[in-house]
C-alpha cells in the first residue's frame, strides 16, 4: 500500500510539472499581438454589423455565424430533457400505458 | 409554506417575469441577453409558480401535450427555418447570404434569421426546463 500511494505522488508531481511547463510557455495575457487575436475576431468585431443586422453581437455570432453550434445546442438540449423523461418518468408507464 | 402573503406576492410578480422573459427573447438580437437566457427566464417564471400554487395547479395552466409540443417543435423548427437558405440556393442556415433582408439595425425586427431562430430556441429552452423540473418533482422513490 505504501509503495502504491508512492507511486501515485511521483506520477502527480511529474504530471503536474508538465502542466505547468506547458503554461509557462503561453503568451502573456491581453498583448495585443497574441495569437488569438486573429482576423476572425477582427471580422467579427469590424463587419457583424453589416453583416447580420444585429445589434448584439453575441448574438450574430451564435445565431448567424455559428449556428450549426447552437442547432446541436439545442438537439443536445432535448436529447438531455429526453433522458430524464425515459429514466425518471413512471406515471405514464402506470397509468396510461 | 404555501402561505397568503407568498401567493399574494407570487401573483403580482409572476406575470411580470414572464413577460420580461419573452421581451428579452424577442430583443435577442438588439440587447444583452438573448434566447437562452429569455427561455430560461420563462421557465423560471412557471417554476416560481409551482413551488408556490402547488404543481397541481401549474400542470392544469400548462397540460402536458403543449409541453411535449414545443419541445419537439422547438428543435425541429431551428431545421425548417435553416432550410430557408437552401430554397433560396444558399447553404444549409445562410441568413444575409441568402438574399434575406436583415433590416436596419437597432430596431426590433432585424437581424434576418436570427429573430425567427430566436424565437423557437427560446421557447424550447422554456420547455426544456420546466419538462425537467416537473419530471423530477413527481418522481417517484
Amino acid at each position: 500500500m505504501k509503495v502504491r500511494n508512492l507511486l501515485i505522488l511521483i506520477i502527480a508531481v511529474l504530471a503536474a510539472y508538465g502542466m505547468l511547463l506547458a503554461v509557462a510557455e503561453l503568451p502573456p495575457y491581453g498583448m495585443p499581438d497574441n495569437p488569438i487575436h486573429n482576423s476572425v475576431s477582427e471580422r467579427y468585431i469590424n463587419e457583424a454589423l453589416e453583416e447580420t443586422g444585429a445589434l448584439n453581437m453575441v448574438t450574430s455570432i451564435v445565431l448567424d455565424y455559428r449556428a450549426y453550434d447552437t442547432m446541436f445546442e439545442t438537439i443536445v438540449l432535448f436529447t438531455a430533457a429526453l433522458a430524464v423523461v425515459i429514466t425518471l418518468k413512471t406515471s405514464a408507464r402506470e397509468g396510461k400505458g | 409554506m404555501r402561505d397568503f402573503i407568498l401567493k399574494q406576492v407570487a401573483s403580482i410578480i409572476l406575470p411580470f417575469v414572464c413577460i420580461y422573459g419573452f421581451y428579452v427573447i424577442l430583443h435577442g438580437a438588439v440587447s444583452p441577453g438573448g434566447s437562452f437566457a429569455g427561455g430560461i427566464i420563462v421557465g423560471l417564471s412557471f417554476i416560481a409558480f409551482s413551488t408556490v400554487y402547488g404543481i397541481e395547479k401549474c400542470r392544469a395552466k400548462l397540460p402536458e401535450k403543449a409541453l411535449v409540443w414545443t419541445e419537439s417543435f422547438g428543435t425541429l423548427w431551428y431545421g425548417i427555418m435553416g432550410m430557408a437558405g437552401i430554397i433560396k440556393g444558399a447553404p444549409f442556415l445562410a441568413n444575409k447570404l441568402a438574399g434575406i433582408d436583415v433590416g436596419v439595425p437597432g430596431k426590433l425586427i432585424s437581424g434576418g434569421l436570427i429573430s425567427f431562430i430566436g424565437i423557437g430556441v427560446g421557447i424550447r429552452v422554456a420547455s426544456t426546463i420546466i419538462t425537467l423540473f416537473f419530471t423530477m418533482m413527481e418522481e417517484e422513490l
